[in-house]
């Protein structure tokens, strides 16, 4: 059977279209997951996307996290399914305890949108093994509440447990460590505040880096 | 409440037929003396409660055009058959429809926020947004891109510091959350808008041609939806009644103003759902709800269909209590829209509705007669022919007077003004200009706005134009621009509107893409002073006739008077924006220097020497006097077959438009930009200080790989075009030399352009 990676659609959600299209660029199917529905469609592979999930009026992601659709994620992933998300859909993993910490609202308090350079800091997770460790990417950011933070001990478990994915080398919103992106214990749900659906082509984006974590979940589930 | 309770306090049409003598406050809506008698005139009684709130919202200046709809026929009357041969709607619809091909139509139309955004930056700005989205969603279409364009006050001025960051915090926070990538725009500073800032957003949006909605109610006994936002008392009197009121700035303000507020996320699923429902094909007509409300909803809807309309106020969902029907009628709480729907599809579209739970509610239909009948408490309160409320307001043909200060101002020319002209001198200049406030980065700005989702945009900001993809298959895209210089307006009216479409034109070729339609945002002062309705017609016309000589039409537009403190009026502002159509995306042709090894600088166009208006003589002197330069439309449209070619064929692997600081800033951008060095040797003889900054139009500076020279250069020869080799880019060096001037690093130059609007603003 060939792969499906779903895309969750919240009302709110804005780069949804845009993940699809990254996952339609490595030649999977892209699955659409409504948020109200719990059923995850036999995809085997789900993407949150960013945006602004039921206007964000809450925390970011707070009211998602209920969503019956994430119910059915959050039950897949502890099963093994990878996950990624993105933007609101970090926002969204940390709320609903899929990943440790919190984002809160950017060091400038002004929304920030900019071309950033990351390091892949763990190419052990399931959405980086593509990525040479230690490699740099060049992945927008966009968004108003990208500041990670985690109790320090928290942050010493990640990094000691190679959980950091990404991390800025020019920090855009004083997230704690440089923190760009981090992983679950078992290395399959990850969670990035950067764009990497905005970065799958040169001429709409500022490089083709973004594909290296869609090939890297491909790998995985081919392999598996 | 018992029905007679109700009749002793709703003003009903029994009522005021019984009461013709009861004295209205038709002053403080606004109404002049005579509009009243008219509207009087027109029902044969007095108008209801109800009534005067309708006739008053929409026969304002902001509603109803009453003071440039005499001039506003002459764009009409000088579009040709030609020029309208790829138009699917034009002005009068909410928004201009092309026919850009491969089955696409594009919509685009650019608007004015600027009154709520002085009183209210934030909000302003961000429901300026909003309506403008809504318009385009009102075409049937997904709305794709926005832009802003941006007037403020002197950059040192405290209130500026008020005004900026909220406008641009709310222009962002709307658009973000709405998921439409912002692609460009503007920001000029200008103590003449200190208090009264121009917010002007446009928005762009597409669909197949077969789906273009157009607003009407048509078909007997076809359904009015109402869904959205549930209706509150904010922005009663907002944006109609505001917008054609002057700040006087001290006491005696009657009117509260009260600014619409908005919520992107309830825009974002209403967005998704019209989608969806018009789709599904069970929409008769749509109109948003902008400027008031469902008064102008109602009564356009109506006045465009075949039949009347009886609408029950009783069924609107409120979120404030005892609202009055006039209040209802008048609200301008924003994300909401109205559409006419067969009765067949009525379930339909309700279940589409709750799909994305959007609140929907039928509030009447479509009838055989020719009223518009509005029920309240089970009484009448309005009933009057719609096209009195939606067409038939005033108009006037205001006095126009050229004020007797234009000669002198056009005689204070700025040929005495020091000049640098040591290198010493004109290094300092250089490095003045660039880190000026209205020269400098825009990148404080645009850093805030999302340019990428959707994942369509080509170019954004820094770029000449924005530039989005339609079609993932054929990519064939569009491009935008809005320019405009307001110091070569205030110097000659006619000629300012012309640099301003040429510029914004210009700015569409050099991205490759062929301009094919304008759209216009007319931003003046108060219309009752001949003065400036003598700058208004002299733009208008100065806009209209480029327009045809370019062969492009203007598709739709926005006039915005009373922009003034007191009596002073702001810089005449004829915002125009210019969209061009480009085949294939792949094509378009960055700004920045250096995507290719070893490119020749070129100077396209002639460099004359004009600085009556431009950035220098501000900057350098605070001067403002003289002529604005030279328009040349013949030379605009060699120019952009040039660009257009250069694209096409491969020849250009960069462009970038000379305007506002000359041949200087546009060497600084694209280097910069590029982040590449590059050596420049300004043409023999030329006078280094006139080459450097000058602002003459029609022309641009290219880059053309070596490869390429000899075609692109023998093509520019053969086809009259003046050009000049002026240097070479270097991708290895991390200066820029300007040779026998000075020499910069490119340090310097990003610490001087990019630092002055962090320092300010942060």
């Amino acid at each position: 059977m060939s792969t499906k990676i779903g895309v969750v659609t919240f009302p709110g959600s804005l780069d949804d279209e845009d993940a699809a299209r990254a996952v339609r660029a490595i030649e999977v199917e892209a699955v659409s997951l409504w948020h109200a529905d719990a059923d995850l469609r036999g995809v085997d592979a789900v993407v949150i996307p960013g945006g602004f999930s039921y206007g964000d009026y809450l925390r970011a992601g707070a009211i998602a996290s209920n969503a019956p659709v994430m119910r059915s994620v959050v039950a897949a992933a502890r099963g093994g399914m990878p996950v990624l998300g993105i933007c609101n859909g970090f926002q969204v993993l940390c709320e609903s305890g899929l990943l440790p910490g919190a984002l809160i609202r950017n060091a400038g308090l002004h929304f920030v949108c900019r071309d950033e350079w990351l390091r892949v800091d763990s190419a052990d997770t399931a959405w980086t093994s593509r990525f040479a460790q230690g490699a740099e990417i060049l992945i927008p950011v966009k968004h108003m509440d990208g500041c990670y933070v985690a109790d320090a001990e928290t942050v010493r478990r990640l990094e000691g447990e190679g959980r950091v994915a990404f991390r800025y080398t020019d920090n855009p919103n004083g997230s704690a460590a440089d923190i760009a992106g981090v992983a679950d214990a078992s290395g399959r749900v990850v969670g990035l505040m950067p764009h990497p659906e905005h970065a799958i082509d040169a001429l709409t984006g500022p490089s083709d880096d973004g594909l290296g974590l869609f090939l890297s979940v491909l790998d995985q589930l081919v392999r598996a | 409440m018992t029905s007679t309770e109700v009749s002793q306090i709703v003003d009903t049409v029994d009522n005021a037929i019984a009461t013709p003598d009861h004295e209205q406050p038709y002053r403080e809506l606004g109404l002049k003396d005579d509009e009243y008698a008219r509207v009087r005139e027109l029902l044969g009684r007095r108008p209801t409660a109800a009534e005067l709130a309708m006739y008053a919202v929409m026969w304002s200046e902001h509603c109803s055009y009453k003071s440039s709809k005499v001039h506003l026929r002459y764009f009409g009357e000088t579009t040709t058959d030609e020029m309208r041969r790829t138009m699917l709607a034009g002005i009068g619809e909410n928004a201009g429809v092309l026919d850009i091909g491969d089955g696409w139509a594009v919509t685009f139309k650019a608007e004015s926020h600027n009154h709520p955004s002085y009183v209210e930056p934030f909000q302003g700005a961000a429901t300026g947004v909003g309506g403008i989205v809504r318009d385009i969603l009102a075409m049937g279409a997904r709305p794709l891109a926005v832009m802003d364009s941006l007037r403020v006050g002197a950059p040192e001025a405290p209130d500026t510091k008020r005004v900026l960051p909220g406008v641009v915090a709310g222009v962002g926070g709307y658009g973000n959350c709405l998921g439409l990538p912002n692609i460009g725009g503007e920001v000029v500073f200008d103590s003449s808008y200190a208090g009264n800032p121009l917010v002007n957003a446009l928005c762009v949006g597409a669909m197949r041609i077969e789906d273009l909605h157009l607003a009407h109610a048509s078909g007997a006994g076809n359904k009015i939806i109402l869904f959205g936002a549930r209706t509150g008392l904010d922005g009663i009197g907002g944006a109609s009644v505001l917008a054609s009121d002057t700040f006087s700035g001290g006491t005696g303000r009657k009117k509260l103003p009260s600014v619409q507020v908005g919520d992107p996320f309830a825009e974002k699923v209403l967005i998704e759902c019209c989608l969806e429902l018009f789709a599904a094909k069970v929409v008769v007509g749509i109109s948003d709800l902008g400027a008031a409300g469902l008064a102008c909803a109602t009564s356009e809807l109506a006045s465009a269909g075949d039949g009347g309309m009886s609408i029950d106020l009783d069924r609107v969902p409120l979120r404030a209590k005892d609202m009055s029907a006039a209040e209802i009628l008048s609200s301008e709480s924003q994300e909401r829209m109205c559409a006419v729907v067969a009765p067949e599809h009525v379930e339909e579209f309700l279940a589409i509705c709750a799909k994305w739970d959007v609140t929907a509610t039928e509030i009447g239909e479509v009838t055989e007669g020719d009223t518009l009948v509005i029920t309240w408490h089970g009484h009448t309160v309005v009933d009057v022919p719609p096209r009195t409320v939606a067409h038939d307001g005033p108009v006037y043909h205001r006095p126009i007077a050229r004020p007797d200060t234009q000669d002198t101002l056009r005689a204070n020319v700025p040929d005495s003004l020091a000049r640098p002209s040591t290198k010493d001198e004109l290094r300092a200049t250089l490095l003045r200009m660039i880190g000026s406030a209205n020269l400098s980065s825009r990148r404080w700005v645009t850093q805030q706005y999302d340019r990428y989702v959707r994942g369509g945009t080509v170019l954004a900001q820094p770029s000449d134009s924005g530039m989005i993809r339609i079609d993932e298959r054929t990519n064939r895209g569009v491009a935008l621009s809005v320019d405009c210089n307001s110091r070569y307006v205030a110097l000659d009216p006619y000629q300012g509107a012309q640099l301003a479409l040429a510029e914004a034109y210009r700015n569409v070729a050099a991205s490759g893409a062929r301009p094919v339609a304008v759209t216009d945002c007319l931003n003046f002062g108060s219309p009752e002073d001949p003065g400036v309705m003598w700058q208004f017609e002299q733009a208008l016309h100065g806009l209209a006739d480029a327009c045809a000589e370019l062969g492009i039409p203007v598709v739709g537009g926005n006039v915005s008077f009373y922009n003034q403190t007191g009596g002073t009026a702001i810089l005449p502002t004829p915002l125009v924006g210019v969209m061009g159509v480009i085949d294939d995306v792949r094509r378009r042709i960055p700004t920045g220097f250096g995507t290719e090894p070893g490119e020749t600088l070129l100077l396209l166009g002639e460099t004359r020497d004009e600085f009556g208006g431009s950035e220098w003589a501000h900057v350098a002197h605070g001067h403002l006097g003289g002529l604005p330069p030279k328009v040349d439309l013949a030379a605009e449209a060699l120019l952009a077959d040039i660009l257009i070619a250069g694209s096409r064929d491969g020849m250009l692997s960069a462009a970038h438009d000379l305007s506002d600081g000359g041949l200087a800033q546009a060497v600084v951008e694209a280097a910069l930009i590029g982040e590449t060095g590059a050596r420049i040797v300004l043409p023999e003889g030329a006078d280094p200080f006139v080459a450097l900054f000058s602002e003459s139009a029609g022309r641009a500076l290219v880059a053309v790989p070596r490869s390429e020279e000899p075609r692109f250069t023998e093509m520019c020869t053969m086809r009259g075009l003046p050009w000049a080799r002026i240097g070479v880019v270097d991708r290895e060096s991390d200066s820029v030399e300007i040779q026998g001037v000075a020499e910069f690093t490119l340090a310097e130059l990003r610490e001087t352009w990019e630092g002055p609007l962090p320092a300010l603003f942060d």
